[in-house]
């Protein structure tokens, strides 16, 4: 629906230029494509985090009147696909973007598994693949054989790592005990992430008086809880996915699980969370995180409602929303829409955006948040690899 | 072999002889385009083989199955293991083997069981198998994602595909034509009495439900280079098995060629679907699926069954006619 009405506008006023400077054949319009998740089991993620900044930014774009390529203002058309959460529809997606509708640029799909698998044919079509919702290791032998791609969102091991470093710092102030209950999710996202965080939190010094995983499908957490509350530990670190997320925390509120401590995974940092815990939510750490007292980050949040009427996370949200400025930016100093020179514009460049500066680092961007908490009704970031704009992490104080 | 030649009819031939020329003419496909059009083609090869092979051992027995997934899968597995170390084609033959002899052990099982036990047992086999294939990577390698790092490029998966699909119609050809088919359209008509007149009906079950999850565990293996990055998620796609199923039956099941009729021109309405309604996909897909559904209640083969039948009806009535002396236009 919008696409059309978007098409129309174009083509009148297209028509109506065209026919002022008297049949000129010059191109008019940025055609950008993206597909991602509208249905399948990604799609809930995909409503919050990727489908709004996108239209925010394209929204924003057209509002100043178009990129300026080369001193030219070109407005952006933006086509949309579907890809059903699935590899299979998303690699034919992005061959119908780039060989028939014949986009100018690409926006990567939402979620890791899909971004990897559409990289190769976003590679040999020559476009440039500026990744958001992927956490994955093992990049830089990625980015060494794609060199068109970049990465905006951070490793699951620094992740893992963020969330480790903070509680170490409280238990040698002498803030929380040494004493830890460790569960996480029996899939991907769960799996990396303590693999990498319980050798840490051992060498840490942490003593893990409870450890379990469950099944991605799991719905009763009581079990959980109030083994985790028997063991007595005063951190609780939960990897989780949005619904165990969600699930864990409501749990853990009915216990009034005693911890000083309270970390849960994907999702914490949805507005729902707090919409759904109210009180509850005040002083649970989760990953992710924005620099919360950033007007950049204030005014992003604010337009997006306006615009898209969607309240955007506080992780990844922005950070798609800066994988956009990027490629602007990009196109703006490559001063064409040549693919090969704005990809080389983007690795060497450095950026504006809501994030604040961003340069890429072998195609990474290094300085990531690792780690958020709720505070006074907002997620704020209280660990990061070498962002400013931390607040200081506050003990959680009772579920009510 | 010379008694198997001797045994083509004239009609199996001519059949062998379009479908060799069809087969071949598809093969040109990556000369003209290697863009979208060859994403399409490769999708719908996929598909092609899946359902054929599905069909093989669904269509004559009537148990529906849904554990292509699990196949699908390990092919995948086998293929994201091995890559550094072994060369492709020995890859492709352990996950044949593999999703073979996961088949034999489920047969073994199950397929005693009849009907809808059946059909939920195949359901959770591929959960069942991606939350072992899970575990064991959890515990025994370093992580979850596996890189499939080749030189394949879709053109080349296509042939493997189309060399596929051939395998599977020749295969499929001498299973209908052998005891062992003869065996599977009387326990399909009924299970009772292929058993009295001495089937030995679980043996004959087991053997045509390897080969069935065999080749689309070779299916797997063909697709892993192309998704670069192998994770359970979507090497365990449970979509797969509903979109074989859905297709086969869209085509029919009652023929090897049948489900054919449902994949091409299903995968393609359905991409239609996607392009022009990104934003209610599934709302269209699903009453395109409902009508379908009411409108070829056995599928595309139903409805060329049936106008046939028409047509030599109206023959029929004709020449009566003609036989009478009456003039047919009355």
């Amino acid at each position: 629906m919008e696409r059309r009405t978007l098409l129309r506008t174009i083509a009148a006023a297209t028509l109506a230029s065209a026919m002022m400077v008297g049949g000129a054949y010059a191109q008019e319009t940025i055609k950008i494509g993206a597909s991602g998740p509208k249905t399948g089991p990604l799609a809930g993620g995909g409503a919050v985090t990727y489908w709004p900044a996108i239209q925010l930014w394209v929204h924003d774009v057209n509002g100043r009147g178009g990129i300026d390529v080369g001193g030219k203002k070109m407005k952006v058309e933006l086509i949309e696909y579907d890809d059903k959460t699935s590899n299979e529809e998303a690699i034919k997606n992005y061959q119908r973007l780039m060989t028939v509708d014949k986009v100018d640029f690409v926006i990567p799909p939402y979620g890791t598994g899909i971004n990897l698998a559409v990289a190769p044919l976003i590679a040999r079509n020559g476009y440039p693949h500026i990744a958001v919702t992927a956490v994955a290791d093992g990049l830089e032998e990625f980015v060494k054989r794609w060199p068109n791609t970049f990465w905006t969102l951070g490793t699951s091991q620094g992740m893992a790592n963020g969330i480790v470093d903070l509680l170490k710092k409280l238990k040698d102030d002498g803030t929380i005990n040494g004493k830890l209950a460790l569960v996480s999710v029996a899939d991907a996202f769960g799996i990396e992430m303590s693999k990498t965080a319980k050798p840490a939190f051992e060498a840490a010094g942490f003593e893990i008086v409870y450890e379990s995983s469950y099944p991605l499908t799991q719905q009763d957490f009581a079990p959980i809880i109030s083994a985790a509350k028997n063991a007595g530990p005063d951190s609780f670190v939960a990897f989780s996915y949005p619904g165990d997320t969600f699930g864990l925390t409501q749990q853990a509120t009915i216990a009034d699980l005693p911890v000083k401590a309270y970390y849960t995974g994907v999702a914490t940092a949805f507005p729902a969370f707090a919409g759904a815990n109210g009180a509850a939510a005040e002083g649970v750490l989760g990953i992710g995180g924005v620099n919360a007292d950033d007007p950049k980050i204030q005014d992003f949040i604010k337009r997006q409602k306006e615009v898209t009427g969607v309240e955007p996370d506080y992780w990844a949200s922005p950070v798609q929303y800066a994988s956009l400025e990027v490629l602007e930016q990009a196109i703006t100093a490559a001063g064409s829409l040549d693919k090969g020179a704005v990809i080389k514009a983007i690795g060497e460049g450095s950026f504006d955006t809501i994030m604040g500066s961003w340069k890429f680092e072998n195609n990474i961007i290094t300085k990531f948040w690792t780690v958020g908490q709720w505070q006074g009704g907002h997620f704020k970031g209280v660990a990061s690899t070498g962002l400013d704009g931390a607040v200081a992490p506050v003990l959680k104080k009772g579920w009510k | 072999m010379t008694p198997l030649l001797a045994t083509i009819t004239r009609r199996e031939a001519g059949i062998a002889v379009i479908g060799a020329v069809m087969l071949a003419a598809a093969a040109t496909l990556p000369l003209f385009d290697t863009g979208f059009y060859l994403s399409l083609a490769l999708n719908i090869a996929m598909y092609v083989v899946l359902c054929t092979a599905w069909t093989l051992f669904s269509g004559p027995t009537h148990y529906i199955s849904l554990a292509s997934a699990a196949f699908f899968g390990i092919g995948t597995y086998s293929v994201a293991l091995g890559i550094e170390t072994l060369p492709f084609p020995l890859l492709v033959t352990i996950g044949f083997v593999a999703s073979a002899v996961l088949a034999g052990l489920v047969g073994i099982a199950t397929l005693r069981l009849s009907g809808v036990y059946f059909v939920i047992f195949t359901l959770g086999l591929a959960e069942l198998v991606r939350q072992v294939v899970t575990w064991a990577q959890t515990n025994f390698t370093r992580g979850v994602g596996l890189y499939v790092f080749t030189d394949f490029t879709e053109a080349h998966i296509y042939w493997m595909l189309l060399g596929l699909a051939a395998v599977v119609y020749v295969t499929g050809w001498l299973v209908n034509r052998s005891r062992l088919g003869f065996a599977l359209r009387i326990i399909g008509n009924d299970e009772t009495v292929a058993r009295h007149v001495g089937i030995n009906t679980a043996m004959a079950k087991v053997a045509l439900f390897m080969i069935s999850g065999g080749f689309i565990g070779i299916v797997g293996a063909f697709l892993a280079p192309r998704f670069a990055y192998v994770e359970p998620p979507s090497a365990f796609n449970p979509m797969i098995s509903f979109q074989v199923v859905i297709m086969a039956l869209l085509g029919g099941t009652g023929r090897l060629w049948a489900p054919l009729l449902g994949v091409i021109p299903f995968t393609i309405l359905f991409d239609q679907i996607s392009a022009n309604f990104p934003n209610h996909t599934s709302l269209v897909i699903g009453i395109a699926f409902m009508s379908v559904v009411y409108l070829l209640p056995r599928g595309v083969v139903g409805l060329i069954e049936d106008m046939r039948r028409m047509k030599r009806k109206f023959r029929i009535v004709w020449t009566d006619d003609a036989a009478l002396g009456k003039d047919p236009a009355e």
